[in-house]
């Protein structure tokens, strides 16, 4: 646990060296230079207060002045050096925190690109942004004020405590004595604190997810009058809230005062020992020896006392933010450490031309794909890409005990269209995420224009294929921008004229700022049919030779539906289509309709052919119109 | 707002009170150790006996254990307070919501009113401690210290005066000029994260239509800006630091200079060496209770957009009131709908609904058909009133639905929402949703009715399986038949399922329909569905286009004089018709 502690701070600072390699040094540098100053001024109290016990009997200004102002003038010479570097290292050291969450976050995000889709379906979405909200923050408070801080009291105690020593032994000691003292409050104190804090962080947690799920909830809760139950289950965790939050803040505001005041008593111990010193002209031990105490040692001395003290309360009061930005910094690096997609294909997709019927690559867009197939003897062949996909003998299952695809076999010519119909959990939408390898299969072979799909890039692989999912997300920016997300260099033209394709622009149209309307939260303000027309003409902007529809239509009633069918059967025209769909009127005119039960494909065949079968799916047909 | 808020302090404003005063007399203590102490170095250094040291230096301890005490006990009631008062807001926030009428609920979106409750609130008991705590320390501690400084250190304190109004103003200046930049960047921060969010959610988008590198280089510029104004803003703030130690240096040139030539000069009489040190305490305690105070301003202004947002969540009142004298009784389930138009809100441009006039008798089964869009959930919101009609009367079992009680008339009224949810628990739990005190045969029944028994009893756990936040481990189909079943249990005089089976299969719709019709014939059905057949057999049919109902008839009578319910029908059994001839 320590040394998990210890490697995970060694990390942070490196990656911190590695975003400032200059910078990062020179600051600790200051930090260091700057504390060191502050502590130095208690050697020219000494100094001062030597001269002007010495002088004060004679009350003789002019001779003492020539003493005590080239002192002045040195200590403030080195005031105006500490005030320099301390000027600078907060100006640095601003630049160096936010730098660093920057480069922090897009790192996590840079990450978070290349996460496998496992990643997104096995983590909660709320889990995922607390690392760039709780987390960062959390590393926020410590980089730009705990470890300044414990870095500047660290010094200035040691610095101090070394003086001291020098000025004299016997009090040093009681010093230390105090410190044991100190350290020991903290330790339970602090440790106390930093515990019921986790505690109150867990129970924050509780309260939020509570909370979220009954509001989340909340028509229902209305429709059902639950209002009472749900009060007194929140009741019930927010004590708890309070409970652990006012414990973790009793111990935290405590520790100030004690802290404070063992200074005190250390200070008026400190002081009592010192005076008996006097009384009783116990000779000082001191770096140079056996000497009589003097007042002029002893007034700093106090002073000293004071800040030491001061400062080991300041390192005590970073304690919480230290604990929960380790905390916060570990999570940060172990998503930093996930597996990232792997993907070992080589075979691209490249624009092509025909040349005496043969394929070569060209630079421009010609509306022609071929597939680039480097072999290990260095001959390159090309692919026409036409769509063809086939699977062989699959298995597959989310997680290796329990398979949900039990050797599917299918296939779709090019300009097929295949529909894939069953109940909820048959393993419909397991098959279209097999195709654009979402997941891997466990056994079997799927060919893509003859060619392995494990052996495509995965780039390629997608930009190929167009998905429309039941889930639609939109992103914030204007409808133009959404449905130019499907191919970036398309123009205003082409993005219109694929929103006429899948019926969108009649809508988009009366919106009160047409295409240039803004879509915020998921395009909240559409209807989730509008969303769902909307992906589809951003699948279409796209022009891919396959496409996927898993449900895309499941939010368009039948009549609007009707009305898109013309747009989508002339965006289907030409291309490999599948088709996950409920409603038996978006399959009925496919190709291929397959039914697929417990993931097994149970039957196959033109709608025509199933009817005739009288199979499932003549079931399920009849069953939605109950035909007698 | 601050009066708003104050009304949740409520059982803790003792505690509230008692820390600002144990605050004062830990200070009025602290700021007079250093008084005793340097009367103690004087003693001492004057050659005092040690009777008085002993003396002195008791009395410093006494003080020292009265000020811990103090100390402690303003810290223990510091965080009861604080942590109380924001208990109490997060309870009357929550309590506010369950009082808001589907109106009000439309208004704020949930992560918004999550973030209230949590982070919001979190920022206010914050600067709650600080208000008592160090609000009242700072100010206290400086002008204590301002005034044993001028009792100890005489002309030498007149620093001070110079001193003070430097850090003062450049404390202000710094806040003042650092406050907008930090608003303003908190916005964009927020954006940010919001980004991230979509990002999170739509990583299949991102993934099919490989845009990582262009997610990634939208993302680098956003956090690029956010980043430079950050900074700008942290930039400013940074200045503080080194404007406090040019002060605390100030007066340490000055008292060593000045300081030692008064004493020097007067040979001790006006200033002496003890008082010079303590004057160093007293600089280094007025400048950073200035700090503090500075510390304060910066604190109270972010708190303030956090309390204001709070405000906004417990001053919205409720749309729906309970009437003074209500009718506690439904008496049957027969609606009716009289010249019932409805907006959204004042300012909606147009209709939802206009001139809706309808009568279902009790224990009809009617149902609602036509497109995204049509209102036909508005329609049925109306009859358990989920919202009051903008104009026109909206009656059940004979009365106008604002003279009943709403939850008697919610009760009797049972609506399976659009949007269902299932909350994590068992299924029992959820299921208790509709009725409390329901026995497992009730259950068993219900979800016969529901057609969930059978998937139920193959679950290994069977009624006592855990359902996850929003029913993530059942499938949609499963989801729809839990909630029928939860609503079903209520023993409803009016069921209305609202696009309730769009995800089970046809031929379980079907079956649960029929059972409906056979087991609980006298309860009023009203049925919006996408499919023809989900409504085909009612006993009337309600066709809705653009707020207004177009049509109401049976099936047959539609079919053959209503051009939207023939479109409809076609839609769907085109090729059931292709087949038949």
């Amino acid at each position: 646990m320590k040394s998990k502690k210890t490697k995970t701070f060694g990390r942070l600072v490196k990656t911190m060296f590695s975003f400032y390699p200059k910078m990062l040094p020179i600051t600790l540098f200051l930090i260091l230079f700057s504390a060191l100053v502050s502590s130095i001024p208690s050697l020219f109290m000494q100094r001062v207060i030597a001269v002007i016990e010495e002088h004060t009997a004679l009350g003789n200004w002019g001779e003492a002045a020539a003493k005590i102002l080239p002192m002045v003038a040195i200590l403030a010479s080195f005031y105006v050096l500490s005030l320099v570097s301390n000027a600078l290292y907060n100006q640095m050291m601003a630049i160096i925190t936010q730098g660093t969450l920057k480069r922090m976050r897009e790192k996590m995000f840079n990450r978070m690109q290349i996460l496998p889709v496992k990643y997104f379906d096995a983590n909660n979405h709320g889990d995922i942004m607390s690392y760039y909200t709780n987390d960062i923050d959390t590393l926020r408070q410590m980089i730009s004020q705990s470890i300044p801080q414990i870095i500047i009291s660290l010094t200035t105690v040691i610095t101090v405590f070394c003086i001291m020593i020098y000025f004299s032994l016997w009090l040093a000691i009681i010093v230390v004595v105090g410190t044991f003292l100190m350290t020991f409050v903290i330790k339970k104190v602090g440790g106390g604190s930093a515990k019921h804090f986790f505690r109150q962080q867990t129970a924050i947690g509780k309260v939020e997810g509570f909370a979220e799920e009954m509001m989340n909830g909340q028509k229902v809760v209305k429709v059902f009058c639950h209002e009472k139950e749900s009060c007194a289950d929140f009741d019930r965790i927010n004590d708890e809230l309070f409970c652990e939050a006012e414990r973790a803040n009793k111990y935290a505001n405590t520790l100030g005062p004690i802290l404070n005041n063992i200074g005190n008593v250390l200070y008026v111990v400190v002081a009592f020992v010192g005076g008996m010193l006097f009384a009783f002209n116990v000779p000082n031990l001191s770096i140079v020896g056996f000497s009589a105490m003097q007042i002029s040692v002893f007034v700093p001395f106090l002073n000293m006392t004071k800040q030491f003290a001061g400062n080991i309360n300041q390192v005590s009061h970073q304690i919480n933010s230290v604990v929960m930005g380790m905390a916060g910094t570990e999570r940060i690096f172990s998503l930093l450490d996930e597996e990232p997609e792997q993907d070992n294909g080589y075979v691209t997709l490249v624009n092509a031309k025909e040349e005496n019927g043969e394929l070569t690559e060209s630079d421009e867009r010609t509306g022609m794909w071929a597939w680039k197939h480097p072999h290990s003897d260095g001959s390159v062949t090309y692919t026409r890409l036409a769509g063809d996909v086939r699977m062989f003998d699959v298995d597959f299952g989310y997680t290796p005990e329990k398979t949900v695809l039990h050797n599917l076999s299918l296939y779709a010519k090019p300009g097929q269209k295949v529909a894939f119909v069953g109940a909820t959990g048959a393993g419909k939408t397991t098959v279209t995420n097999l195709i654009n390898r979402f997941y891997d299969i466990a056994d079997g072979k799927i060919r893509y224009d003859g060619i392995n799909i494990n052996k495509i890039k995965k780039s390629a692989l997608r930009r190929s294929l167009g998905v429309v999912l039941q889930d639609t997300n939109l992103f914030t920016g204007t409808v133009m921008d959404n449905i130019r997300y499907g191919r970036l260099d398309a123009s205003d033209e082409e993005c219109i004229r694929a929103a006429e394709l899948s019926g969108a622009d009649d809508f988009i149209s009366r919106l009160p700022d047409g295409y240039s309307t803004m879509l915020t939260e998921n395009g909240a303000n559409l209807s989730q049919g509008q969303r769902q027309l909307l992906s589809i003409a951003r699948v279409a902007v796209a022009d891919p030779p396959v496409m996927i529809l898993d449900e895309a239509t499941s939010s368009i009633d039948t009549r609007t539906e009707a009305i898109v069918a013309r747009g989508m059967d002339a965006l289907m025209k030409g291309r490999t289509v599948f088709v996950i769909a409920h409603r038996l009127s978006t399959v009925r005119n496919s190709d291929v309709i397959i039914v697929l039960e417990k993931g097994r494909i149970i039957e196959r065949g033109s709608h025509e052919e199933l009817i005739e079968k009288q199979g499932q799916y003549y079931r399920l047909y009849t069953g939605a119109f109950e035909l007698e | 707002m601050i009066k708003t808020l104050a009304k949740s302090i409520r059982e803790y404003k003792k505690a509230s009170i008692l820390t600002p005063l144990t605050v004062s007399c830990e200070v009025v203590l602290e700021c007079t150790i250093p008084f005793i102490t340097a009367e103690l170095v004087n003693r001492i250094k004057g050659g005092c006996g040690m009777d008085t040291i002993a003396k002195l230096g008791g009395l410093l301890v006494l003080m020292a254990v009265l000020s811990l005490s103090f100390g402690v006990l303003s810290g223990y009631t510091g965080s009861t307070a604080s942590c109380g008062f924001a208990k109490n807001l997060r309870h009357d926030i929550f309590y506010s919501i369950q009082d808001y009428s589907f109106a009000n609920i439309d208004k704020f979106m949930t992560s918004s009113l999550v973030t209230r409750l949590t982070t919001d609130v979190t920022n206010v008991q914050m600067a709650y401690m600080m208000l008592i705590r160090i609000a009242i320390r700072a100010p206290l501690m400086l002008i204590f210290a301002f005034v044993m400084a001028f009792i100890m250190g005489g002309s030498l304190a007149w620093i001070f005066i110079l001193v003070i109004p430097v850090l003062g103003l450049g404390l202000f200046l710094v806040a003042r000029s650092a406050m907008p930049l930090f608003r303003r960047v908190f916005k964009k921060y927020d954006k940010l994260n919001s980004s991230i969010q979509e990002n999170v959610k739509g990583a299949r988008v991102v993934k099919s239509f490989v845009r990582e590198d262009f997610e990634q280089k939208k993302f680098d510029t956003a956090a690029t800006e956010v980043c430079h104004d950050f900074t700008v803003a942290e930039r400013i703030v940074a200045i503080n630091s080194p404007l406090m130690q040019f002060c605390l240096y100030a007066v340490m040139v000055f008292v060593l200079t000045f300081g030692s030539y008064t004493v020097i000069s007067t040979s001790g009489a006006e200033v002496d060496v003890g008082q010079m040190s303590a004057m160093l305490t007293y600089g280094f305690m007025i400048l950073s209770s200035l700090m503090m105070i500075s510390m304060i301003m910066v604190m109270l202004t972010m708190a303030q957009q956090s309390g204001k947002r709070i405000a906004e969540v417990l001053e919205e009142k409720s749309t729906l009131e309970n009437p003074e004298n209500p009718i506690y009784d439904i008496k049957d389930g027969s609606v009716s709908f009289t010249g019932v138009s409805f907006r959204y809100s004042e300012n909606a441009k147009r209709n939802a609904l206009s001139d809706v006039n309808l009568d279902i008798r009790s224990g009809e089964t009617v149902g609602i058909i036509g497109s995204t869009g049509s209102s036909k959930t508005t329609l049925v919101q109306l009859i358990c009133r989920l919202y009051d009609a903008t104009e026109g009367r909206v009656s059940v079992g004979g009365h106008d639905v604002r003279e009943y009680d709403i939850a008697s008339l919610r009760n009797s009224v049972a609506m399976v929402l659009q949007k269902n949810l299932l909350f994590s628990g068992t299924i029992k739990e959820n299921l208790r949703w509709g009725n409390k005190d329901a026995s497992d045969e009730e259950m068993r029944h219900a979800c016969a009715l529901a057609c969930a028994d059978e998937f139920i009893d193959a679950l290994p756990d069977g009624y006592d399986t855990y359902i996850e936040q929003g029913g993530a481990n059942v499938s949609g189909g499963q989801k729809q038949r839990l909630c029928i079943a939860r609503a079903l249990l209520k023993k409803p005089k009016i069921l209305i399922l609202d696009d309730s089976t769009s995800a089970v299969d046809t031929r379980t719709d079907a079956k649960i329909r029929a059972a409906m019709r056979s087991y609980i014939p006298d309860t009023t059905k009203i049925i919006i569905a996408q499919r023809i057949a989900s409504v085909e057999d009612a006993d009337k049919i309600v066709v809705m286009d653009g707020g207004k109902i177009s049509a109401v008839g049976t099936h047959g009578e539609l079919l053959r004089d209503n051009d939207i319910y023939r479109e409809i029908y076609n839609s769907q059994c085109k090729a059931g018709a292709d087949d038949e001839k």
